[in-house]
């Protein structure tokens, strides 16, 4: 197991250098940031120069990639062209899309799973119909739909959240984005539960476990449910990286000033030291969820050993 | 009962503290008597938030409150007039002396006075301080030597400014600009405290400064609570409490909040509201013009837009687009079809002239196709207009104006739009002369003057010239204005010039913008200036 965690660590680093490397030219070739920070008028050219050479964009692009994975190593992200310390807006934001994507992932683990097993266990019943077509609206309505719609209804309707999220976001004010946010993918929880279960409920083990004559609720929740979730947990895992960097349209709908967000702003500003800095964290997040995954099959699944 | 009392105390407190409400029995309901706080959209600003450094509305419209400089100008009529400055006098139009008011204090105690005023020029125009605005103190004398266009500064201070006593100083200038004393309301003239530069990092995160309102708490990237400022010197004092700017990343999640009663004031109308608008909030809708103009520029760095008889085509394009039908469409008439190539917030003593641009303004389709012919025809039979499609809704019009084009000229592939990615990379091709067609080009003035309409954009290599159209009779009148102390014949200078503009067509105006602001019913007296900034002071809450 140590010796597993240890190798699985070093793959991660070629994938980081990898991710980052692609990330960095990516925004390069975009063109001179310099250009559109004086808004509709020339920069002069004395100010760009000296505002080049300060954020480091004078250098070709190879050096500058050496000199930003050097520094961050040491902790340091770099400026924001508004003049704030990328690690201090990082500091703002993450906790907000980390709290955003605990609560969209804990719509998806409670209503889709329960969602999953209900209609696993009672398939072709009008239960089973009805959350199969359920889901396949919610997978269907792309996130921006069913995010306006329901802020339009909710919000200006019926008055029952606020439209938008107080710069606080708290707990409480993140339930309906999260939902939003958890949407499709609770839908897709909600599929791969009930294939799941409806497989292995009819597997020999689950045969024996009800002949042996445990209660139906044990054999739902400790032989049936622990070996269906394999499959779940996976697409769970990864998913918590993909909601990190996907909640820009979640985030833009309501108003929420997190990861989406700054990178949103970032892009847009052509902000190379916060658009890398802030996917240099993503990618870590998609790394340490992954290995995390793989290391939830062992407990689920004993006869899953790792070499 | 002494228990309770504390906790209701500690509640106010957090509450204040929290969401900045109005606490505790009877003040929630303040009724008008200038406690209430206001809350409005408000968006990041790109830049550090300093005087010389803000070159966009969001950063603007703070320092529009927490500044006030030697000239304000009036949110109705545009003129410049005296805040901080007793007088500005002058004999030649070059040399000033300018005299400021007793008694203006910063927010912090510190004393207004004429050393505060050079410091912060002198600041803003030092190369090594990165200023985005330091071209302003370009006509001061001695800006060559602070900021030289290669290489390293020989000054740290600029040889024009001389403080000559507490309360006056001199400006030298490098050349005669008559209109220059009506410069000096825009805030990159501000003066700065003793304390922006003892401790520059710590004056970025809570500005100070000498307006009707001071910095609260500021949040980079999510809030700026201001507060009225009690011990403020001036006659315009903050009608409110407190203006909360909050950020937003939409403008339509802004425009939903203030249909749900959650914002007070919305000043930017997301296009897609626009036909709504009126019917959601009434007569809670502003839509005012502001000092804004659009126009289309060429690149006459490329030599097929620059021979002879291609100013036929220019002009034939011009009457090609039917700017009445777009502005009413598409921007639901919160844009006003142009005829000259200023704004109408000028007025006409100001140097707006309706018509001064003629038939060519006009639509007329027939002509067109005949002008293009006689021109030679487009330059390799088709033309792209370039914008940059990230921000703004410039495809639609950009759409529009080729449509109408094509269907004037009888060829549907006449002209394409040419949809650059990012607002950078589009600045990017503009600067470093990469534009092969015409593209889009926005102005926003400075300060409402004629001269702000013409110098920067058309004057041979100014800074805003991006075209690089250039005309030596055109240079020569611009000249010949800023020269000129009657402010009168000054202005009838400048529209000669324009109509040398007007002949060769160096750029198409298209239309005037107007500032458009949405508010509750929780505030009154909501008015937009001629930057199409709300005048916060005079909000007051009911």
């Amino acid at each position: 197991m140590g010796r597993y965690v240890i190798r699985r660590l070093l793959q991660m680093i070629p994938v980081f250098i990898g991710a980052t490397l692609l990330i960095f030219l990516m925004v390069n070739v975009m063109g001179d940031p310099i250009a559109g920070l004086c808004g509709d008028r020339a920069c002069d050219p004395a100010t760009a120069a000296q505002l080049e050479k300060e954020f480091g964009l004078d250098k070709p692009v190879w050096q500058q990639y050496l000199t930003y994975m050097g520094n961050v190593f040491t902790g340091d992200f770099g400026t924001a062209f508004n003049g704030q310390p990328v690690t201090e807006l990082m500091s703002t934001a993450f906790p907000v899309t980390i709290r955003l994507t605990i609560v969209a992932i804990l719509f998806e683990i409670v209503i889709g799973i329960a969602l999953g097993v209900i209609t696993g266990l009672r398939r072709g019943k009008p239960v089973d119909t009805g959350v199969l077509l359920g889901t396949l609206v919610v997978i269907s309505v792309p996130v921006f739909v069913t995010g306006l719609v329901l802020q339009l209804l909710l919000g200006v309707e019926w008055g029952w959240i606020k439209p938008s999220v107080s710069s606080d976001a708290t707990f409480g004010e993140l339930i309906v984005p999260g939902l939003v946010l958890a949407s499709v993918s609770l839908a897709y929880v909600t599929r791969l539960t009930r294939t799941s279960i409806a497989e292995n409920k009819r597997s020999d083990y689950v045969r024996t476990a009800i002949a042996k004559g445990l209660p139906r609720r044990r054999v739902i929740t400790k032989h049936l449910l622990r070996n269906s979730l394999i499959p779940v947990v996976t697409f769970i895992g990864t998913d918590i990286g993909a909601l990190m960097g996907g909640a820009i349209v979640t985030e833009r709908i309501f108003n929420i000033h997190g990861v989406g967000f700054q990178l949103y702003q970032g892009i847009l500003r052509q902000n190379t030291q916060t658009v890398v800095g802030f996917v240099t964290v993503l990618v870590l997040v998609f790394l340490v969820a992954n290995l995390l995954v793989d290391l939830l099959y062992a407990v689920l699944d004993p006869r899953i050993r790792y070499a | 009962m002494r228990g309770a009392t504390h906790a209701k105390w500690a509640a106010c407190a957090a509450a204040v503290a929290l969401a900045a409400t109005a606490c505790g029995g009877g003040d929630s309901d303040s009724g008008g008597d200038g406690t209430g706080v206001v809350s409005s959209s408000w968006g990041d600003p790109q830049n550090p938030l300093e005087p010389a450094n803000t070159n966009e509305v969001q950063g603007g419209k703070v320092l529009d409150m927490i500044f006030r400089g030697l000239k304000r100008y009036n949110a109705k009529t545009g003129a410049a007039e005296d805040m901080l400055a007793e007088k500005v006098e002058s004999t030649d139009s070059q040399n000033f002396t300018i005299t400021i008011k007793d008694g203006w204090k910063f927010s912090n105690g510190e004393a207004v006075t004429a050393q505060s005023f050079v410091d912060a020029w002198n600041y803003g125009a030092s190369l090594k301080n990165n200023q985005k605005n330091a071209y302003f103190y370009g006509y001061i004398d001695g800006y060559d030597k602070t900021h030289p266009e290669k290489g390293t500064q020989s000054a740290d201070t600029l040889s024009g400014l001389k403080v000559t006593g507490t309360n006056t100083f001199t400006v030298k200038l490098n050349q005669k600009f008559s209109t220059f004393p009506d410069t000096l309301g825009y805030a990159a003239y501000s003066p700065l405290p003793k304390a922006f530069f003892d401790d520059h990092a710590a004056w970025l995160k809570k500005p100070v400064g000498n307006g009707p309102y001071t910095v609260d708490s500021y949040t980079k990237g999510s809030q700026m609570s201001l507060r009225k400022w009690d011990g403020y010197s001036g006659e315009d004092k903050a009608q409110n409490g407190g203006v909360d700017l909050k950020v937003y990343t939409d403008n339509n999640t802004a425009y939903t909040d203030l249909l749900a009663g959650n914002l007070d004031l919305v000043d930017d109308v997301p296009a897609s509201q626009l036909k709504n608008v009126q019917s959601d909030l009434g007569d809670r809708y502003i839509n005012t013009p502001a000092g804004i103009i659009q126009t289309l520029a060429f690149p006459f760095y490329d030599k097929n837009w620059d021979k002879a008889g291609m100013e036929k085509v220019r002009q034939g394009l011009s009457m090609a687009i039917n700017r009445e039908q777009i502005t009413d469409t598409i921007f639901q008439k919160t844009r006003t079809p142009a005829s000259d190539w200023t704004s109408p917030v000028l007025g006409e003593e100001g140097g707006f002239k309706e018509g001064l641009c003629g038939d060519a303004c006009e639509y007329n389709a027939s002509e067109a196709k005949k002008l293009i012919e006689e021109g030679g025809g487009l330059p390799g039979g088709q033309i792209k207009i370039s914008y940059n499609a990230d921000t703004g809704s410039h495809k639609e019009w950009v759409d529009a104006v080729c449509n109408s084009i094509n269907n004037a000229l009888g060829n549907d592939k006449a002209c394409v739009g040419n949809p650059v990615g990012t607002f950078a990379d589009f600045r990017d091709q503009i600067t470093s002369d990469k534009m092969s067609g015409p593209f889009r080009a926005g102005w926003q003035m400075d300060y409402p003057l004629i001269q702000n309409f013409l110098q920067p954009l058309y004057y041979t290599n100014a800074s805003s010239n991006d075209g690089k159209w250039t005309n030596a009779d055109f240079d020569k009148l611009v000249d010949e204005a800023n020269a000129e102390t009657d402010q009168a014949k000054a202005v009838k200078l400048f529209q000669q010039a324009e109509e040398v503009l007007r002949d060769d067509m160096g750029a198409i105006p298209l239309w005037y913008q107007n500032g458009s602001a949405g508010y509750s019913d929780k505030v009154s007296d909501v008015a937009l200036n001629q930057f199409s900034v709300p005048v916060y002071n005079e909000i007051t809450v009911n």
